[in-house]
């Protein structure tokens, strides 16, 4: 992956405007955080292959970036995003690292369901 | 260490094994015994991409999966089982078809011991589910023919609760190979690979104790 381009990124979002895409999107700290540090409050969502009508898409802030898509009846969002690139399968992958390198968000958009 | 008949080692992600049985996997198979690892995802929801990153959320498991077949050859595994679940869903799949999948293993191998993590123990949610359902498929076995079970126990206070593990296997002989199966994850432990060898080669007496000594505790039916 890349560091965000965010003109590059806002292009590649751009590409799937008023289309049915598939959508990956998580947030972890992972399984060990509240191992680790017990008063940490361990969090997390993951949704895989929501089928969505992507309105449009836009990437805004000063990095790390915050990802917003507008649905017909709702809305998916992401913050936090370092890194994105589009695969060879045309495959928009949108992720942030934490400050140790580790995965901490991920938005992923497709036109054909993800494994 | 007694001799088996043949091992089962149960874990949902590739690398469980690396820290604290690879050593132990890597002596059976020293002696002749036949070890099977069957390993129920392909540690698809890692947060570790490399450092520096080299791989991202739809390429891990590619990665993941070669590592794991390159630790499995470091240890002399020639039987690995990859069982197809997915990363941090294996506790929310049917109780009964992850016993059912256990069954199977347990029917087909007729292991002597079955090795897996220590249910209520073990700190991660797959961990937990997966130890679960071994026990629970071992629980089933008529007495006169259950294997012995061994988990692996971590989390905070587990002595205070379980007490002091009841088998302790000292791997110094094979030690190499247990770093070289620890390396072979390399996407989740290359850093803490180097450190761990560096603090090996100091002598530093307590990562020492831990990477030689692996510890298990029998489960009482």
């Amino acid at each position: 992956m890349e560091i965000v381009n965010i003109e590059l990124a806002q292009q590649a979002l751009n590409q799937f405007s008023n289309e049915q895409v598939y959508v990956h999107l998580e947030t972890t700290n992972g399984a060990y955080a509240t191992h680790n540090d017990e008063n940490f409050f361990s969090s997390g969502a993951f949704i895989r292959n929501a089928h969505v009508s992507f309105e449009h898409g836009k990437i805004t802030g000063p990095g790390p970036y915050r990802v917003g898509i507008k649905l017909p009846i709702g809305w998916i969002y992401a913050e936090g995003i370092t890194h994105y690139t589009v695969d060879e399968r045309g495959r928009l992958l949108l992720a942030g690292h934490d400050f140790k390198g580790k995965l901490a968000v991920a938005l992923e958009i497709s036109r054909t369901p993800f494994e | 260490m007694e001799k088996e008949r043949h091992v089962l080692v149960v874990f949902p992600h590739p690398d469980d094994e690396a820290f604290g049985v690879s050593g132990t996997i890597a002596t059976y198979i020293g002696m002749g015994t036949p070890v099977t690892y069957a390993c129920l995802t392909l540690g698809e929801m890692g947060r570790n991409m490399g450092n520096p990153i080299f791989a991202n959320r739809e390429t891990l498991p590619i990665v993941r999966k070669k590592e794991l077949q390159d630790a499995a050859a470091a240890l002399g595994i020639t039987d690995l089982r990859m069982m197809g679940l997915r990363d941090k869903t294996v506790e929310f799949e049917e109780e009964e078809k992850l016993v059912g999948m256990m069954t199977s293993l347990l029917e087909e191998l007729n292991p002597s011991l079955v090795i897996t993590f220590y249910p209520g123990y073990s700190v991660h949610p797959d961990h937990e589910a997966t130890g679960r359902a071994v026990v629970e498929a071992v629980s089933r076995i008529a007495e006169d023919e259950r294997p012995k079970l061994h988990c692996v126990a971590f989390s905070k206070g587990h002595e205070d609760v379980i007490g002091k593990p009841d088998v302790v296997n000292r791997i110094t002989d094979v030690l190499t190979k247990k770093m070289a199966a620890l390396r072979a994850h390399r996407s989740q432990t290359e850093q803490m690979a180097s450190e761990l060898e560096a603090k090996l080669e100091s002598g530093d007496e307590q990562i020492v104790n831990w990477i030689q000594n692996e510890r298990f505790w029998t489960y009482k039916f």
